[in-house]
């Protein structure tokens, strides 16, 4: 078993077609990603289907380019690996069935990974993690605390029982008629807004690390209307303000009092919404003065990419967690 | 030569290797199963049977539809793959022409369809003569009755092809009457040992651009369509 093994990774659980090569789970040699954020904008959201019809039209030539700026050929490698799930069923299997073909067609071992795992392991591309450190993971589908006590081992101490913070974004950018995709433009707003309608922060049980963001949702979408109603002046900049405000408040919070129930050694911020520059800025002031160390990764890690599933997939290499050529697309794939 | 040949564009799976320009096996399996997870097992049990190893393969051929969009991309994911990675050309076939060329030796009409639901098929007309099959119509996604109002006229018989046709033989045979020949098991199953020689006349095509033959646009296009205008600026073609 070779220390500094060489993994080519595929991740297309989503509308980003990617590939990339990394060496011993923190050297990152290449990371290669086809977005087809344009492509779903008019339809207001990610259509299956679609994304599905241009995974295939993408995957060869994501992976070539891979190879080619990592300055490699498939002899080079030492294991495929791929996101089994969650995701998009129909976008899981091209990447699943092109790296069985590859594992195939070389003779390598084959890697399944879950999509979270990599937005954790995402981090490690920067930074070593020490043990036990929790995770909060952040993004369109997920809204989740991660509690891990060495590589590989994932307990979900906390979920949120509706909408994924990601979602309910999504949802509050649709109906303040904002473009697609909505958080970052609820992000933007917020920034030059106040946090004027105080909307309710979901606490849930008192020892619970659950989420719950629909019945925000709502509250921000009924102020909206009676707004209109009374047609009272507002600003939208102040709704957005006002609505990011509960969100951040409610993830730092649980989060924080996570981490000293754990006494966790490090912090890791995942997945999509960790982009967000008021969550990033609320989390670092309120880890300031703590022994908690904060990790957030660059922003190119953040999003959807193949370098985390790489990353990720290094640790199951080293405990020899091969898959054989029946893997499929598990789109309900559970963590741990 | 050494060929592996691929159809998954529908619930049967099939696949055949060549080996020195000789057929050596095929597989077909007909039972609803996932072909993403049965696939690749049978590649590699079949390439075993034929003792070669990926690297001995010189050509791929496949399927390219139209067929359910899933299982075309099954299939069509694996070949493009393992044609670039293995740096030996692709070819594509029409699935319904492969399902046609089932009855190479038969002279005749042949019209092989799939249910595209809702009363709809994919289907297309081939004549066969002397062992070799070539287009009359083009594959198309067409509502059956309109469809079988198409070819009624034709004054010649007709063999209907489909794998998954039952829906659709008491109307064929209400429409064509004595014309219509609807074509029973075990024929009505793709072979892809066919594809090899249907193949032949076919251009390679560019491992990157290859892509499935659908025939139909995703409903939310079609959706988007009616919203914007026919006439707006078509995505996918
Ligand atoms: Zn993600």
């Amino acid at each position: 078993m070779k220390t500094n093994e060489i993994i080519l990774a595929i991740e297309t659980s989503c509308d980003e077609t990617a590939a990339a090569v990394v060496k011993g789970g923190t050297e990152l040699l290449s990371n290669v990603v086809a977005t087809q954020m344009d492509i779903h904008q008019k339809f207001g959201g990610v259509v299956p289907e679609i994304a599905s019809r241009h995974h295939i039209e993408q995957i060869t030539l994501v992976i070539e380019q891979a190879l080619d700026e990592a300055g490699m050929t498939m002899e080079d490698i030492d294991a495929v690996a791929v996101t089994e799930g969650p995701g998009l069923v129909g976008a899981l299997l091209i990447g699943v069935n092109a790296a069985k073909s590859l594992a195939y067609a070389h003779d390598i071992p084959l890697i399944g990974v879950h999509h979270i795992a990599g937005h954790i392991y995402a981090n490690r591309l920067e930074q070593e993690f020490r043990f036990p450190l929790l995770s909060l993971v952040v993004s369109g589908g997920h809204t989740e605390l991660i509690y891990m006590r060495d590589h590989g081992d994932y307990e979900v101490i906390g979920e949120t029982r509706d909408d994924a913070a990601g979602e309910a974004y999504d949802k509050v950018a649709k109906a303040l008629a904002l473009p697609y995709p909505g958080g970052p433009v609820i992000d933007r707003l917020a920034q030059d807004g106040d946090d004027l309608y105080n909307f309710p922060r979901a606490w849930l049980e008192k020892d619970s690390y659950d989420f719950s963001f629909s019945g925000l949702k709502t509250a921000v979408i009924n102020k909206l209307n009676q707004l209109k109603q009374k047609d009272e002046e507002y600003r939208i900049e102040d709704l957005a303000a006002s609505f990011q405000n509960s969100v951040i408040e409610v993830l730092v919070e649980k989060t924080y009092k996570a981490t000293m129930d754990l006494d966790v050694k490090q912090l890791i911020v995942a997945g999509g919404v960790s982009a967000n520059k008021g969550l990033r800025q609320a989390l670092q002031d309120r880890f300031k003065h703590t022994d908690v160390e904060l990790m957030i990764p660059p922003l190119y890690l953040c999003t959807d990419n193949a370098a985390m599933i790489g990353a990720a997939a290094s640790i199951e290499y080293h405990k020899q967690h091969y898959k054989d050529l029946k893997l499929n697309a598990n789109p309900g794939l559970m963590l741990g | 030569m050494n060929v592996l040949c691929i159809d998954t564009s529908n619930q049967p799976m099939s696949i055949a290797v060549y080996k020195e320009n000789e057929l050596a096996g095929e597989i077909t399996i007909n039972i609803k199963r996932n072909h993403s997870i049965q696939l690749m097992p049978n590649i590699e049990h079949l390439m075993q049977q034929a003792n070669l190893k990926p690297k001995d393969l010189d050509q791929m051929v496949v399927a390219d539809g139209p067929g359910s969009f899933t299982g075309i991309r099954i299939g069509m994911t694996t070949a493009k793959t393992m044609a670039w990675t293995l740096n030996i050309p692709i070819k594509t076939v029409s699935s319904l022409k492969l399902i046609g060329a089932s009855l190479l030796y038969q002279n005749g009409l042949v019209c092989p369809f799939f249910d595209a639901r809702r009363g709809n098929v994919y289907t297309g007309l081939y004549r066969v003569l002397e062992g070799e099959i070539n287009t009359i119509e083009d594959d198309c996604n067409i509502d059956m009755a309109s469809w079988l109002t198409q070819v009624k006229d034709i004054d010649e018989k007709i063999f209907f092809i489909s794998p998954n046709g039952e829906n659709f033989k008491e109307l064929i045979e209400q429409e064509l009457g004595e014309k219509a020949v609807y074509v029973e098991q075990p024929f009505q199953l793709p072979r892809a040992s066919l594809l090899w020689k249907m193949s032949q006349s076919n251009e390679e095509s560019p491992i990157h651009l290859v892509k499935p033959n659908y025939h139909r646009k995703t409903e939310a296009e079609n959706n988007w369509l009616k919203q914007n205008g026919e006439g707006s600026h078509d995505e996918r073609g």
